[in-house]
């Protein structure tokens, strides 16, 4: 079998993180959705890596994997701020920076 | 005539339980249960990677991300939506969502098909952590302490946000 249906699985992956940024309005429910997303292009980057025969790219979502963990800690410190100043978790209500 | 191996049918059972426990988590009005599909999704593509003899990738997955991001995100489910339950004010209209994830999910799908079709797997590397840590510290050492360097920023950055008398 060819990896093709690897990365298959990776576009299907992504694009279900994607609808789920749009449509959800939860922000803590976006961040999971983003999670699926960079999990679906680590797994691709994983099938390249065997594809090529070489162990780059499972290094570089070693790499991203550190790199969405530190995105995590961020982001949910932002949440907890923005929900203690505005007493919400949805991304609709924070809109101070609109017009 | 291709021969159907053991590790194909994995790969078609745990994509399914893949795919299906993502569309659960996108689509569940439970907070907590989005959560916790995200587990099983995630451990699937942990699946994946060891399918695809990435070992150490796949160890990390579930270090990093089951054991340790999920569970900052049930804190902060806890912390921000004090009874928890059924939530009627979760979705947005979702056929333009519908429309965009399809597009780039098809664009995506039929594009990658298209270009790795005829391209088979070449002497297949086994990612393990001995191999891997050999490749970090001698090609890749400069994003690794990069990498280290953006980590202490987070630290810094994250006590500083949640510092309670955070004078703007």
């Amino acid at each position: 079998m060819t990896p093709m249906w690897y990365i298959v699985l990776a576009a299907v992956l992504f694009s279900i993180g994607a609808v789920g940024v749009l449509v959800r309005r939860n922000a803590i429910v976006l961040f999971m959705c983003v999670e699926l997303m960079l999990n679906a292009a680590n797994l691709a980057l994983v099938t390249f890596s065997r594809i090529n025969g070489t162990l780059d790219g499972q290094i570089m979502a070693f790499f991203a994997m550190v790199v969405a963990a530190a995105e995590v800690v961020i982001g949910l410190a932002i949440i907890m701020l923005i929900f203690r100043t505005r007493r919400s978790a949805s991304v609709d209500d924070a809109n101070l920076l609109k017009y | 005539m291709t021969v159907i191996t053991l590790a194909d049918i994995m790969f078609g059972a745990v994509g399914l339980v893949a795919v299906g426990a993502a569309l659960a988590v996108v689509s569940t009005s439970h907070l907590v249960r989005a959560g916790l599909w995200l587990v099983v999704t995630l451990g699937a593509i942990a699946v994946e990677f060891l399918l695809l003899r990435a070992e150490f990738v796949a160890w990390v997955q579930v270090l990093i991300y089951v054991g340790a991001i999920v569970v900052l995100l049930l804190f902060a489910v806890m912390l921000t939506k004090a009874p928890i339950g059924r939530s009627t004010d979760l979705d947005r209209p979702i056929w333009p969502a519908l429309l965009v994830g399809a597009g780039s999910g098809l664009g995506l799908a039929t594009l990658f098909a298209w270009v790795y079709a005829s391209d088979g797997i070449s002497a297949p590397p086994v990612g393990s952590a001995e191999k891997l840590g050999q490749n970090i510290f001698r090609d890749w050492v400069l994003p690794f302490e990069v990498l280290s360097v953006l980590l202490l920023a987070a630290l810094v950055g994250a006590i500083v946000l949640s510092k309670k008398d955070a004078k703007s």
